[in-house]
């Protein structure tokens, strides 16, 4: 025992002291905060993505028209890399020195974690890989699949898939990094119906990222569910022949099946092999796409809504005529090169005068339409022209124009039928007459439509006043399409009067006196069409063909557009019927005809 | 029959507690070497290939020497402390030679697959000669000559383990301490050391003012615990808080200087000033003597600040300060201690259960059957577990200091001192840094981290210890 004896207390009290500091610390970073926890489970917790397969697309005769194909994306844990023949690796993967070294830089800031150096490798080059794989350690490979187009055609209808955006992650929780969305046509409309749902497994992991077993015994893991199966509205066939005949031209072709409002075909030109749009070189080609001047991203059938839908539009205003009383089968108007109101003058070709109804039609009178759309906006029913003009507005949008007609595809845009108010605004209230606007009468002057809409209209003209929706799919594995798309919307003018128009327009084709189209008639086929030659400001007229066929109990509507190609009888009425000939008989017999549209390049043609 | 009887007397005197708190310790660490470094093709606890399979063998093994210790006569102990200094510092003068280098260190020598690291004993060595040489007759511990020779027996075996590169084994030596103030070392030095390590660290952490305002704060607490003066408190810190805030005013918002130091000192001078008269009058010399020493821990809490910021590398900043948490380095220096948190965090109040454990299992953390063996405890065993064995330390270390105290021999008492002193200094260090409080400093937690080195070497420093408390009541020499 010695002075210092009581100096036990204060070094036991160090001893306690520390101990509860200590205790208290571990307290907080046990207890308190839970963030060590969550680290704890990134560092060992790997959650490895199931990716299912998408939905595969068939036509209508259920020819498989999208598919998936493996693709491989190798990837790499830097942490395990062992020094590899990098010549060997550089080589099967047919990229340079400095990409390689690139990529396994930015492995290495990932360093434990699978870091994706080149995506979908095709199986071509995933053979040659798997075979060395085991000399390359620390890489590995990732089975995803990409998209497959047999055809090579229909890219505006069906669309593409391309890797998730921030935007979409914010849109939908469902996507993470790395997965893929369709972005146009049907990939982007029955995205959810697709897509199919992603599972996952969840591994434990040591410090070099190595697999070390399921967690919990694969409590959490999921099982990926395949997209669910569509079927298309599409006849891929008549799909791919319609491409083959705007090759070389720019413009678009719209083809229904009347009664159901199927969409057969639909085809915008210049286009692009859809099997471009997948795989590693993606991006590449969509930039070579985007800076094309000629726009072949565009879906010029439902995305152009400024095409003046020319004559094509005569028939409109015969029906609404008829409707409004202004005019019937038997109504004459005289023409002698035109329709002339003092020094004001609508040009009109040569042709017999009077005409009738049917024969106005038949022989495009712009005369004719002159007088009967005057007559319909100086109704003296209606008092004032611009409360006429909304009757007859309302008519036009009753058979699907200005309008979006509600297509099952992104993009669609509306078209454009101003209201009276418009004129009101430009000219002053009721300071316009039915002279001001009398280019409407021809389809020219402030209107536009999308190809698709004239399609939509000639398909109510072929079921003599009604139109269902366009639509690109019948069905869907395990569900039905939207209702919405078998309801029949009728136009406001009566079903009698559209006799006498289809009767101008079987002429049109058939033949007859003075018929613009009846060089393209196809034996044993009733085509009723009516063409357009539609004035625009950039250049030559399009050359637009409208028609459909048989004339009773009409199987295939169909619109065509060629841009700056003249006379609508000399280049898209050829196309249609020979599309409208390529459906019905399955053989395309007038061989010269096809051959003279598909040897004629319009794209460089000079005005 | 006179054997036997002494036989049966020795179990009866031994300290049952520390016996039993040593076989716990010991079986926990076995358990948590298991769980850290447990795999699946060698399941059983048992396997030699595996650490736990050898930790066992040398568990057994420090049980024979643990045993032999207890039989052999306490008056070896002190007879063997000369001779075993000198065979250590051979000892550690051949591993400069001959030593094989892990980790950077060269501090092991290796015998067929055996390694054994000389450092570990070296403590035991200091431990016995120490004892010896202050238990001898008359000796006044803070004499010149005394301290001399005391700081000889502590520099020689230091020195040559830091020339190993064995920085940690190096520093326990600082543990003794605390022995030498339980021999009378005026407390002061204990309190100044510790203050002055503390505010170092505390410098580079946080500004210098705040600082500063703790050591004030403390100093007027300390001053107004130990004095019970309420009048002369309250007129230093209405002085103080007053002279500091108009100082700030005067240089911050007046003169526009961003630094606190001469609001500081002018502050201090004025306080100063305040107490001129009464110290005069009064012979109020503590309070000059607790005024100064308060100032110079401020001015030496600037100085630290400013040594770091003008005189160090970026390099040696960026390590300085990784260690000290201000800097975060996830991936580098501070990947270990970051890791060891994350495990010792993940958890929880009662863990992950036995083998549940993945942070130490699949190698996050690292050296986890040794130094950071404590993350395994903390992982699988959650918030009880680690109180559990901080307790349990805290009761074998405050047992080893009162039992220490029964000794009628200087010669225990002291030894005893310094085994709770060594034990104390790696618990202290060894969970500090693996729960981020203290920097990394590779030392073993005693009887839980892997190898037989450092355990038969705490077993033989605790065991000598139990067999000289059997003899309390002998004066040993």
């Amino acid at each position: 025992m010695d002075a210092f004896s009581e100096r036990k207390y204060v070094i036991s009290a160090m001893i306690l002291l520390l101990c509860l500091i200590y205790i208290v610390r571990l307290f907080y970073i046990q207890v308190v905060d839970e963030s060590y926890m969550l680290s704890a489970e990134n560092n060992s917790r790997r959650y490895i993505v199931k990716y299912p397969a998408r939905g595969l697309i068939f036509d209508r005769k259920h020819r498989l028209i999208a598919y998936n194909e493996a693709a491989y994306d190798l990837q790499v844990i830097s942490a395990q890399l062992k020094p590899f023949d990098t010549v060997m690796l550089e080589r099967i993967l047919e990229v340079d020195h400095s990409f390689l070294l690139n990529k396994l830089k930015e492995a290495k800031q990932k360093r434990y974690r699978p870091y994706i150096i080149i995506k979908q490798l095709t199986s071509d080059s995933y053979a040659q890989l798997q075979e060395v794989l085991h000399r390359f350690q620390g890489f590995s490979v990732q089975v995803r699949t990409i998209r497959h187009f047999p055809y090579n055609c229909g890219a505006h209808i069906l669309g593409y898939t391309q890797e998730v955006d921030s935007n979409n992650i914010k849109k939908d929780r469902y996507y993470e990094m790395g997965d893929y969305i369709g972005v146009s046509g049907i990939e982007k409309s029955y995205e959810k119906e697709l897509r199919g749902i992603k599972g996952g497994e969840y591994f434990n992991v040591d410090v070099l990222g190595r697999v070390k077993g399921r967690l919990e015994g694969g409590k959490y893991d999921r099982h990926s569910e395949i997209g669910t199966n569509i079927y298309s509205t599409i006849d891929i066939e008549l799909q791919a022949y319609g491409e083959k005949l705007l090759r070389n031209k720019i413009g678009s072709i719209v083809a229904i099946e009347p009664a159901t409002g199927e969409i057969l075909a639909l085809v915008s030109s210049p286009g692009f092999n859809p099997n471009v749009l997948t795989g590693r070189h993606l991006n590449k080609y969509f930039q070579l796409l985007k800076k094309d001047t000629l726009l072949p991203l565009y879906n010029r059938a439902i995305n152009g809504d400024m095409y003046p839908p020319g004559s094509t539009f005569k028939v409109v205003n015969a029906l609404i005529g008829q409707q409004e009383g202004v005019c019937s089968r038997h109504t004459y108007h005289s023409c002698n090169g035109g329709y002339f109101v003092g020094s004001f003058k609508v040009g009109c070709h040569v042709h017999r005068s009077p005409v009738n109804l049917v024969e106005s039609v038949q022989m495009s009178c712009n005369a004719y339409y002159c007088n009967v759309f005057r007559n319909i906006l100086d109704n003296r029913k209606y008092g004032k022209v611009s409360v006429a003009y909304d009757v007859w507005r309302k008519h036009v949008m009753s058979f699907g124009l200005g309008d979006l007609t509600g297509i099952d595809l992104p993009g669609e845009k509306p078209g454009m039928i101003p209201k009276a108010s418009y004129f009101d605004k430009y000219y002053g209230k009721d300071r316009w007459k039915s002279l001001t606007v009398i280019s409407l009468s021809i389809g020219q002057g402030e209107i536009g439509v999308t190809p698709l809409q004239m399609a939509n209209l000639v398909t109510t003209i072929a079921n003599r006043g009604f139109y269902k929706i366009p639509h690109v799919i019948k069905g869907i594995d395990d569900a039905s399409i939207n209702p919405k798309y078998l309801v029949k919307h009728y136009s406001t003018v009566e079903s009698k009067y559209f006799e006498p128009v289809i009767e101008g327009m079987f002429n049109v084709v058939q033949g007859g006196e003075g018929a613009t189209a009846g060089w393209t008639k196809v034996p044993d086929i009733e085509i009723c069409g009516k063409t357009g030659t539609a004035q625009n400001p950039h250049g030559e007229d399009h050359s637009i063909f409208m028609a459909f066929a048989p004339k009773v109990n009409p199987k295939i509507a169909i619109s065509v557009y060629v841009e700056n190609a003249g006379y609508g009888s000399s280049w898209a009425a050829p196309i249609a019927t020979l599309l409208i000939e390529k459906y019905i008989n399955d053989t395309i017999k007038r061989d010269w005809f096809e051959k003279r549209i598909l040897e004629a390049n319009l794209i460089n043609a000079k005005p | 029959m006179r054997n036997h009887k002494k036989e049966e007397n020795l179990f009866a005197r031994i300290d049952k507690l520390i016996l039993v708190l040593y076989l716990l310790l010991v079986f926990m660490g076995w358990f948590n070497i298991y769980a850290a470094v447990y795999n699946e093709e060698h399941h059983s606890i048992f396997s030699i290939s595996q650490q736990y399979g050898k930790q066992l063998i040398w568990i057994i093994a420090a049980f024979f020497i643990g045993i032999i210790i207890l039989i052999v006569d306490t008056k070896f102990f002190p007879m063997l402390a000369n001779p075993f200094y000198g065979f250590i510092i051979i000892l550690l003068l051949s591993v400069l030679v001959f030593g094989r280098e892990v980790n950077g260190a060269r501090s092991w020598f290796e015998i067929g697959s055996v390694r054994i690291q000389p450092a570990e004993f070296a403590k035991l060595a200091t431990c016995l000669l120490l004892s010896k040489y202050l238990s001898s007759f008359n000796i006044k511990i803070m004499k010149l000559k005394t301290l001399s020779i005391i700081g000889l027996m502590f520099l020689i075996p230091f020195s040559l383990i830091l020339l190993q590169n064995d920085t940690g084994s190096a520093l326990v030596y600082a543990s003794f301490v605390l022995v030498l103030y339980r021999l009378g070392m005026p407390g002061m030095i204990l309190f100044f050391g510790f203050a002055t390590a503390a505010i170092s660290v505390l410098s580079l952490i946080l500004e210098p003012a705040y600082i500063s305002i703790g050591i004030i704060s403390v100093a007027a607490l300390l001053y107004f615990l130990l004095r019970k003066d309420v009048k002369q408190l309250t007129i230093g810190l209405i002085a103080l808080s007053s002279s500091l805030v108009l100082s700030w005013l005067v240089f911050f918002k007046i003169l526009h200087q961003e630094s606190y130091f001469p609001v500081f000192i002018s502050a201090f001078l004025v306080t100063i000033g305040v107490f001129i008269a009464p110290i005069y009058k009064n012979r109020l010399n503590h309070v000059l003597i607790t005024l100064l020493t308060t100032f110079a821990f401020v001015i030496f809490s600037f100085s630290v600040a400013y040594l770091f910021d003008n005189m160090l590398g970026e390099h040696q900043k960026t390590r300085i300060n990784v260690l000290l948490g201000t800097e975060s380095d996830t991936r580098g220096a501070g990947y270990n201690v970051n890791q060891s948190k994350i495990a010792i965090g993940s958890g929880g109040f009662s863990g992950k259960g036995f083998l549940e454990g993945t942070q130490t299992k699949f190698n996050f953390v690292p050296e986890q059957s040794t130094d950071f063996i404590f993350c395994t405890v903390g992982e699988e065993w959650g918030f009880v577990g680690t109180s559990v064995v901080l307790i349990l330390f805290a009761i074998l270390l405050v047992r080893i200091v009162f039992v220490s105290e029964k000794q009628k021999s200087p010669f225990s008492r002291i030894y005893g001192y310094c085994v709770a002193s060594i034990l104390f200094f790696h618990l202290a260090i060894n969970i500090g840094m693996t729960i981020g409080l203290l920097p990394v400093i590779g030392i073993p937690l005693p009887f839980f981290s892997y190898g037989g080195s450092s355990l038969w070497s705490f077993t033989v420093l605790l065991f000598i210890f139990i067999k000289l408390d059997t003899d309390r009541d002998r004066i040993i020499h």
